[in-house]
């Protein structure tokens, strides 16, 4: 075969393996996800994350507004510390809500922001105050027969298997300080600011 | 007593025959690199062998690549089902290719295809003296023959591999969507959201040229150490196949091992 011959034909093989990777990463792994637009981060802390990964979106109203860029245990609260890599251009109030959600009933878990209604917005490096843990199945599941039990106990005979207190599934997230304690956020009926007292202590 | 003395002794005799092949097999990889700079200086000896080992692979590879992806959207449906998560398929495909099929698949074809040809080329070169007679012309065959095939075998595997991942994640979405009927957007979101670039894809790449230096080497070695006749060129040929095959495999548990291993 003739010398230009074989080089068309290598040139074709090698653009091949070209197109053949570049369909990997864009089409089948998550390159096109990837945004290089700058970010700022947040921190949340949360007594119970799931199964949330690294990598995990964070979404409002459906959009995809940033990512989960780490989780930390903090040894003091023994609460997980999560840091959110923001998109720039998404600003969120300083009253905001995060809660970790689950596409579907099995699917992957991410992270859903609740607009709140404050002036300000949230800053780098700022801790989002209100958080929902990820509900965890087996928890729902004890509460659920626990309170069936509790109905059956007290309509027959003995309190010798005391049922506890079910856990609320909303709990204060961090025992810090300036919460506000007047404007509550949009979604929060059931959701408690840090700064009131736990519902198990005291 | 004497019998078991040439017992012990075989034993002794098999254990040094084994040490000084790895080393011989050493000093052979380290020799190649040596006289790498061929490579660079004269680069259309590596583009004729990545045409002869690569473009001649092709075919053999892309139809594999395809059926395998048709058997395991079609096993990974019926398996999935049964948890009433097909829309996983999808994810199912693209990471059992991109991590371990694609590359594993991809060098046992490769060691059939092209890994028996460089072994029975060289072989028979050898067999035929043409060895001795360039150096004889003080052209060093090391240099002159197998650099280029090495690089060539180097170059060509990745590519191979990921034209593997790619028809075979095309063929699954062809049974899992076409014919069975999984939701496309579905299949891919899944495959997106699950399938990281940097763990799964770049790593697949590692894995495919780490198979392709063994594979490459393999075949080499056999071929320059085959004895010069034709039993020897044909059992040479039939140990390239099942050395690289086992290393290949072996290989494959210590890389998935230490990349996804935490």
């Amino acid at each position: 075969m003739s010398r230009s011959k074989t080089d068309f034909w290598v040139g074709l093989f090698v653009l091949l393996g070209a197109a053949a990777l570049v369909f990997l990463a864009l089409r089948a792994g998550n390159l096109s996800t990837f945004s290089f637009a700058p970010t700022y981060s947040l921190t949340a802390n949360f007594n119970n994350i799931g199964g949330l990964k690294a990598g995990a979106p964070v979404k409002s109203a459906g959009v995809t507004v940033g990512r989960v860029a780490r989780i930390d245990f903090d040894n003091t609260l023994f609460q997980a510390v999560v840091t959110l890599n923001m998109d720039q251009s998404r600003q969120f109030p300083t009253d905001s809500s995060v809660s970790i959600l689950t596409s579907g009933l099995l699917g992957e878990q991410y992270l859903g922001i609740d607009p709140g209604g404050e002036e300000k917005d949230l800053a780098d490096g700022e801790r989002i105050q209100y958080t929902q843990s990820a509900v965890v199945l087996e928890n729902l599941i004890s509460q659920f027969l626990y309170s069936s039990a509790d109905k059956q106990g007290t309509a027959s005979s003995g309190d010798d298997a005391p049922a506890p207190p079910a856990e609320p599934a909303m709990t204060p997230s961090g025992q810090g300080t300036g919460a506000p304690a007047s404007s509550a956020p949009a979604s929060g009926a059931a959701q408690t600011p840090s700064e009131t007292t736990p519902p198990q202590s005291k | 007593m004497s019998a078991l003395v040439s017992l012990v002794s075989r034993l002794g005799a098999w254990v040094i025959g084994c040490i000084s092949a790895t080393g011989l097999f050493a000093r052979f990889f380290v020799q190649l690199l040596a006289r790498s700079g061929i490579a660079l200086r004269r680069p259309r000896l590596v583009s004729q062998q990545v045409h002869f080992i690569g473009n001649y692979s092709l075919l053999i590879i892309t139809v594999s690549g395809l059926f395998v992806g048709f058997v395991l959207g079609l096993q990974g449906y019926y398996t999935l089902r049964r948890y009433g998560s097909e829309e996983a398929l999808g994810l199912l495909v693209a990471l059992s290719l991109v991590r371990e099929l694609g590359p594993v698949v991809t060098a046992l074809l490769f060691a059939g295809r092209a890994g028996t040809s460089l072994t029975a080329e060289i072989g028979l070169m050898k067999a035929g003296e043409q060895l001795a007679a360039m150096e004889v012309m003080a052209v060093d065959p090391l240099r002159r023959v197998l650099v280029p095939r090495l690089w060539g075998g180097i170059i060509a595997m990745p590519i191979l591999a990921a034209v593997f991942s790619m028809v075979g994640i095309i063929g699954g979405w062809f049974v899992g969507v076409q014919m069975i009927g999984v939701d496309a957007g579905a299949f891919w979101s899944q495959m997106q959201s699950g399938v990281d670039v940097w763990n799964d894809i770049a790593n697949g790449v590692i894995k495919s040229v780490v198979f392709g230096i063994t594979v490459t080497l393999v075949a080499l070695y056999e071929g320059w150490h085959a004895r010069p006749t034709p039993e020897g060129v044909s059992r040479a040929t039939t140990r390239t196949v099942v050395v690289s095959s086992l290393a290949v495999l072996g290989l494959d548990f210590l890389l998935t091992a230490l990349m996804f291993g935490n």
